[in-house]
This record gives C-alpha cells, structure tokens and sequence, in this order.
C-alpha cells in the first residue's frame, strides 16, 4: 500500500490547522466583540463552507484561481504561485473550508467570559494584546483545544473541494480521501478499507481525546 | 483632589434613569458610596475607571483630565491606572494567587507584604477556584493594590469576609491608604460596615422615570 495520500492528508491537515490559528484566534476574537452590521456579514461569509456542498466552494475557487483568468493569471505572472492543481491550492482551500470550525468554538468561548475579566487586566495598565494573550486565551484552552482538533479532522475528511481544485495528482494532490475514491473506482477494495481504516482510526482517535481531557481536565475554568 | 461631574442615561426595567453626579474627593479621602439597587453606583464606578462612557461629563484627576466629552478627550482605562475590586472579583481561573499579583506589578517585596495584608501566604499556589469565597474576595483587593493606584475604587469589597477578617483588613487597610495617599471610593450596601474607614460618604438616590 501507497502511504503517500496519508502523509500528504496529515501534512495538509497540520497546516491548514496551524494557519487556522494564527488567522482564527484574532478573527474570533474581533468578532466576539460587538455586533455590527459589518462583522454579521463577515461572520456569514465564514460560516457559509458549514452549509454550502463543497464541490461549490472547489468549482469557484478552481474558477478564481485558473491560470487562464483574472486573479489565478496575474498570482501566476506576478508571483510565478499557481493554486490550481497543486498543494499550496490544496492549504487554501482546506483554510476557507475548514475556517467556520476553527472559528466558531473559540468566538463562542470568547463571548462566553466574563467582562469583568478584561475590565481587570486594563485596570492593571495591560493593554489589549497583552489581555488577550495571558487572561483571555488561557481560559478558553478546552474550546480552543476542540477548535484546533476540529478543524485538523475536518481536514483530514475532505473530498469534494480538495478534489475540485487540486485533482488527483499522485504525492501532490491526492490526499487520503481522494485515494479511497480513487480505489474504489478501480475495484480496489481492500486498498479502500485500508486507507478508511486508518482515516477512520485517526479521526476516531483525536474527537476521543477532546472528550476525555475536557470532561477530566477543563471542563470549564470557570466553574 | 479627583473632580467628576456626568451624566448617563441608564436602562432600568421598564423605562429609564438618569445618573447624574457631581462630586469632589480630596486626596486621601475615603469615600463611603451607598443607594438603593440599580441606582448607578457600580455604572459609576465603571465610568470613572473609564470602562464605560457617559453621555457628557468631564473627570479631572490630579490636575489630569481623564474625560472630557465636550473636548472628545477619554482617556482609556489603561492611562487612568484606577485600581478596581469588582464586586464578581473578576479573578483570573488561569493564574495562582503569586501569579495574579505578579501580573500587577513586579516588586517582589510588594507582593510579600500584601500577601501579609491579605493572610494569603500560604495560598500562593492556589487558583481562584480553590480559594473560599472571603479568600477571593482578599486576593482581589490585593491584585488592585498591587499597583499602588492613586484612586482606587471598591465595589462591595468586604461582603463576603467575616467580622473578625473584615475587621482586621480594613485596619491594614486604612493604614496603608493613608500611608499611600490612597483616594478611594467603596460601594456598600451596609451603611455602617465603613464605619471606622470612610471619612465621607456618598449617597445615591433612585432618579428612574
């Protein structure tokens, strides 16, 4: 068996994450503040991959990113960067896909303490980043920690978008979702079950995790 | 002398009402605040550690003027450097008690000696949620002193503590504001729990519509 889809799904499952993070943890926490009309809107547009079939989504990123059109030909000529059919294609669009799950939990943890508490931190001559950063961020460690794992699964079971815009190119776009498909239409069964059993035992593994160490260790840390 | 003159419009249940204040503190001065519930006191409070914003008003502090609404000045919380005891606490469940007054400032024999004031030396490595109540209620005093304010403002810091706890607090307490120069409001309830602390008192009346 070919281990290439399921080190290529890892890695981009571990980098989709990891910017994930770095974009998430201040969007959620701009849009947990407040409710105007501009940051409804934008939280809308988040939440839209939650509802919308991912081969949408791949068709007008294929669309946006062609090399033939617009903004695909002028990242091609200006950056020599091509989204299409490639991995860094593969991140963006795992990035837009996955955000409403990295995004959700942390903005609803956010919302969900105290005001008193950043009240506390300015009082003390703390500014904003420094509140976020050391009394904000470590009392949200369960949600963030169901964010971030969320979002790696997530990732890990993409098909539809993944396949829109990134095809089924062997070591560079065919992650492990797209080799199960790709077996069965060849009658590979057991190459299927393999990969799917291991998808499925990873997947299985991280979702057992959060339950556990919320339930024994941060349950809230407000309570 | 802390010179505050505003006005804001609060939302009571059904209808509304007009906090409007105009007051003088000296410096050094205790301030006893007390009212019925919903009065403003806490809103008050807010508006002058500069967490809420009211309607008009101007707060002169040490010759400093921490707002102005005509002049659109508003100087954020941070600048006005107003110690607070909230009357949730509003302690942070991520840090010990060492660690919340370490946060606050970084003068190690400070910490020692409002450690002492609090009689929480030897809960420094606990977290708020393994502190009782009155404990709480201490470390939040001492995490607003930690940063030696000029005014500090107190809302309802002693109503979990016990007579004997409360007693000696606010001796210590008297003594280190006076030796600080302290300014302080206090919110209460109790009108004669400040009896012994507060040298001048505050009333707030109930101004709904």
């Amino acid at each position: 068996m070919d281990f290439t889809p399921i080190w290529l799904t890892l890695k981009l499952a571990a980098i989709t994450t990891l910017l994930l993070l770095v974009i998430g943890l201040p969007v959620a926490w701009w849009l947990s503040k407040g409710r105007a009309i501009g940051k409804v809107i934008l939280e809308a547009i988040i939440t839209m991959p939650l509802v919308l079939p991912p081969s949408v989504l791949g068709f007008y990123l294929l669309l946006a990113f062609s090399p033939q059109h617009g903004l695909g030909k002028w990242l091609q000529q200006a950056f020599n960067i091509q989204f299409v059919f490639s991995f860094q294609g593969l991140v963006l669009a795992s990035v837009i896909y996955s955000m409403p799950f990295m995004i959700g939990p942390i903005k609803s943890a956010l919302q969900q303490l105290p005001v008193s508490l950043s009240q506390a931190s300015y009082s003390l001559g703390k500014n904003k980043w420094q509140t976020f950063i050391k009394v904000l961020v470590p009392n949200i460690r369960p949600s963030l920690l169901t964010a971030i794992v969320l979002t790696f699964a997530h990732t890990l079971g993409e098909f539809g978008v993944v396949l829109m815009i990134g095809g089924n190119i062997p070591g560079i776009t065919r992650v492990a979702s797209i080799a199960v498909y790709d077996s069965v239409e060849q009658m590979d069964y057991s190459t299927a079950n393999a990969y799917s059993l291991i998808l499925f035992g990873i997947t299985f593994i991280l979702v057992i995790s959060v339950f556990i160490f919320n339930k024994y260790r941060l349950k809230s840390p407000l309570e | 002398m802390i010179s505050i003159d505003i006005e804001k419009k609060l939302k009571v249940y059904l209808g509304q009402q007009v906090l409007k204040i105009a007051a003088q503190f000296p410096p050094g001065s205790i301030t006893k605040i007390y009212g019925p519930s919903g009065a403003g006191k806490t809103t008050f409070l807010k508006i002058i550690a500069g967490f809420i914003q009211p309607e008009s008003g101007k707060i002169i502090a040490q010759n400093a003027t921490w707002l102005d609404t005509s002049a659109k000045i508003n100087l954020p919380p941070q600048k006005r450097m107003a110690g607070f005891v909230f009357q949730d606490y509003a302690l942070f469940p991520n840090m010990t008690v060492r660690q919340h007054l370490e946060y606050a400032t970084e003068d190690a024999k400070w910490i020692k000696t409002l450690l002492e004031i609090g009689k929480l030396e030897t809960l420094t490595t606990h977290k708020p949620q393994h502190l009782s109540g009155g404990q709480q209620q201490r470390l939040a005093i001492l995490r607003a002193l930690a940063i030696k304010p000029k005014l500090l403002l107190m809302d309802e810091p002693f109503s979990a503590l016990d007579a004997g706890m409360k007693s000696a607090l606010i001796k210590d307490l008297k003594r280190l504001f006076s030796e600080q120069g302290t300014t302080v409001l206090i919110v209460s309830h109790n009108q004669q729990e400040l009896d012994g602390l507060a040298d001048r008192e505050l009333i707030f009346r109930d101004n709904s519509y």
